[in-house]
């Protein structure tokens, strides 16, 4: 007997990214839609590979440092901190506390640059670019600020095995204060804007919700996972650094709103007192850090060299970057010196799962700023080959310094000849 | 003046059609400077979407291979030659003497054609065969379902009050520009006249596409959405309907609310002094317009979902047309 097929009319699929203007890095998703409703979400990471791990295992602990802190452009400390804890375990290196306090105050100051660009990316994914401008101006002084006192605006290069690399002199703490008091005073504006604003409201109360119990289960990490009520925070719950003598708690979005909803706009709020708290946490640092104390345990690079290659052992270094948890798990074997193992997970990796519930049951609209709302660092997360065509290649060192000195001179023969 | 009517004809069309060209592209440039600077930014110059037109010129002309390349390619020349034909309707200030088609058309036609540059981009964004501007044309038709609403209660409320006061042609445009709204109504009238500009200026954003109306092309959700396949000088084609249609619904709305000239309040002669003293108060209003419907809009507001923006349109617009129609028509009863 044949059977008719009748084909139920349902929702269509559809695919969004790896390239799309709502994702600023590539992650690919695929979406079944019934109409502008999202009925099923799943994603593909892994569009960007980067083969960081395999390059910091084939050089020593002192280059790794510089290494991580490529990992990622926005929280350039958090893999440098999270790397050097590793080690500084295995090896039983002590920083001075000067040296834990200078780290905790770039930490904070990079969460404070890093929640601002959130924000501001969160606002452009929502179509409210004057927010955006705003929130990427105001952060120009914090960018400053660092460039100041490390050199760098992102990339800072200032935590080494042992300690940091710059102090922050008497002169350098009244500029942090200089520049922590212009954020005392855009803190209302950005509160007004981004938590006070209708139509963000419109668009973010109740879009992209993950339950708190959905979010014990998937295990988010961050302000994703404090956004739904759940109470974590490494720099609380395993303080390290100077976060141990200092008054912190993580917080939730009832300090503000009264209620958790763990929905978008939970997820601002949640960021938007994190500044709150990083300006306190900055200056209380400030005025507890001791006056003396050496910079680096071991100031001597080759000295320090020495005991990384006989240090033998494993260890996991943590740090509560402004996405979330990092972990760098290192292994050093006596004899070596390049670590055995490493391994990264950077904040994004715990709370990819959370995008599935979040998304589902809400609409094509929201996919941005759900996306967007976990903060995602998604090359941070990915690891690389180099493929071009059917062709793959390998530079080495000596391949880059010989392209960067030909560019060098051909925009010198330009610049001589224009 | 014994010039062939037929020629004259001829040429006013085409001066006008490239004076809305030219003023829809400026109005666009004014609109980017001016949000840049309340952004605290300094935008681009003026010359800038003069020169962006002349680059997609250039640019390579791409059709996708799963659209309809007839379909795909005549939405674009729809939506500009519908744009520019409403603008021959429209009476525009002291354009007037440019006797082009001697009638001005009633406002039931220029709804209708209105809709014209919107449904060829749906039918533009059907025909390209990305999934994209699949959902972008969904939205868009939603859009123009949901704006017309107020539109269509603003028609309703001139015509039944033009009417109402004994004119002929309660729907020509003609009539609107000669028998000022203001000057028929009394007090609680005049609140309801009021009501009802709020909502049409309310409308010109979803006319317009712009944000926060401007769900069917939404940057970040759908990548330009109705015009994600277009490029080159298709896309061109339908950014200058847009630019024209800039001038149109600006021009409209002084049509029906503002049809004053500056000749006729102060004595400035009815020479040439005159008509460019008009021409400039004509774009003084516009510019006025605009700004606080476009410009002002757009930076202080995020983008509407689909469901939001038919929600604002029907449930708050729409409720403040109703508002002013009813008040409008009380108002008449009880005078």
């Amino acid at each position: 007997m044949k059977t008719l097929e009748v084909k139920k009319p349902s929702g269509y699929t559809s695919q969004f990214g790896p390239a799309h203007p709502a994702f600023k890095e590539p992650v690919m998703f695929t979406l079944e839609l019934e109409g502008e409703r999202i009925l099923k979400a799943d994603f593909a990471p892994g569009q960007a590979h980067r083969g960081i791990e395999w390059m910091g295992m084939r050089r020593n602990c002192l280059q790794v440092v510089f290494l991580a802190e490529r990992i990622c452009g926005l929280c350039g400390i958090t893999h440098a901190l999270s790397f050097c804890r590793a080690v500084e375990q295995i090896a039983q290196i002590q920083p001075s506390n000067r040296a834990h306090y200078i780290r905790t105050i770039i930490a904070e100051l990079e969460r404070i640059h890093s929640h601002l660009l959130w924000a501001g990316v969160e606002a452009h994914q929502l179509g409210f670019d004057s927010a955006f401008y705003l929130a990427l101006k105001v952060r120009e002084n914090v960018l400053d600020l660092l460039e100041a006192l490390t050199g760098s605006r992102v990339h800072y290069s200032v935590i080494q095995i042992g300690g940091v690399r710059r102090d922050i002199t008497p002169e350098q703490c009244a500029d942090i204060e200089k520049s922590l008091q212009f954020y005392d005073e855009t803190y209302e504006k950005l509160v007004s804007i981004f938590l006070e604003d209708t139509s963000i409201k419109m668009r973010c109360r109740d879009t992209g919700v993950l339950t708190p119990e959905l979010a014990l289960k998937l295990c988010p990490v961050g302000p994703t996972a404090r956004a739904s009520g759940i109470r974590k925070d490494v720099r609380v719950d395993h303080p390290y650094a100077a976060y141990a003598d200092l008054d912190i708690h993580p917080i939730l979005p009832d300090e503000y709103t009264g209620e958790i909803r763990g929905d978008v706009y939970d997820r601002i709020v949640v960021r938007i007192l994190e500044l709150k708290q990083s300006i306190g946490i900055i200056r209380e640092c400030i005025a507890k850090m001791p006056e003396e104390g050496d910079l680096l345990a071991i100031p001597k690079l080759g000295v320090l060299l020495a005991k990384l290659k006989a240090a033998d052992g494993e260890a996991v270094g943590r740090h509560e970057a402004p996405r979330g948890e990092v972990m760098h798990y290192v292994r050093l074997t006596a004899g070596e010196e390049a670590p055995t193992a490493w391994k990264v997970k950077a904040s994004s990796y715990s709370n990819y799962m959370a995008w599935i519930p979040m998304l589902e049951g809400d609409q094509i609209a929201d996919i941005p700023v759900i996306v967007a709302s976990i903060d995602p660092c998604i090359s941070c997360t990915d690891r690389v080959a180099m493929v071009r065509g059917d062709h793959t290649e390998l530079l080495t060192k000596d391949d880059l310094h010989r392209l960067s000195v030909e560019r060098m001179r051909r925009i010198q023969a330009e610049l001589s000849a224009g | 003046m014994n010039l062939n009517p037929l020629l004259l004809t001829v040429g006013g069309t085409l001066a006008m059609a490239a004076f809305g060209l030219f003023a829809g592209l400026s109005a666009m440039a004014v609109d980017r400077i001016l949000a840049a600077r309340m952004q605290a930014r300094i935008g681009p110059p003026f010359r800038q979407p003069f020169l962006d037109m002349a680059k997609l010129m250039t640019k390579q002309n791409i059709i996708p291979a799963n659209a309809v390349p007839w379909l795909f390619n005549g939405a674009p020349l729809v939506a500009l030659a519908a744009s520019i034909s409403i603008l021959l309707y429209l009476p525009m200030a002291s354009f007037q003497f440019l006797p082009i088609l001697n009638v001005y058309g009633d406002l039931v036609l220029i709804m209708y054609l209105l809709l014209l540059p919107a449904l060829a981009m749906v039918i533009g964004g059907l025909s390209s065969g990305s999934p994209y501007a699949t959902i972008g044309a969904q939205r868009e038709m939603v859009t123009m379902i949901a704006y017309e609403l107020p539109l269509a209660a603003t028609v309703v409320a001139f015509a039944w009050k033009l009417s109402h006061a004994g004119l002929a042609d309660p729907f020509s445009l003609a009539t609107m520009a000669q028998t000022p709204i203001w000057s028929l109504v009394g007090p609680m009238g005049d609140i309801g006249v009021g009501l009802l500009l709020i909502s049409m200026l309310m409308v010109v954003p979803g006319e317009l596409g712009r944000i926060p109306f401007d769900a069917p092309e939404a940057e970040t959700e759908l990548a330009g959405g109705l015009l994600v396949e277009y490029s080159g000088r298709n896309l061109a084609l339908f950014l200058l309907s847009l630019a024209v249609k800039t001038i149109v619904v600006g021009a409209l709305i002084i049509a029906l609310f503002f049809p004053y000239n500056l000749s006729g309040m102060v004595a400035i002669g009815n020479g040439l002094a005159a008509r460019l003293a008009d021409v400039g108060f004509f774009f003084v209003k516009l510019f006025v317009i605009l700004f606080f419907s476009l410009s002002l809009v757009r930076i202080s507001v995020a983008r509407f979902r689909i469901n939001q923006v038919v929600d604002v349109y029907w449930k708050i617009v729409g409720a403040i047309s109703l508002i002013g129609l009813v008040l409008i028509m009380a108002d008449s009863i009880i005078r």
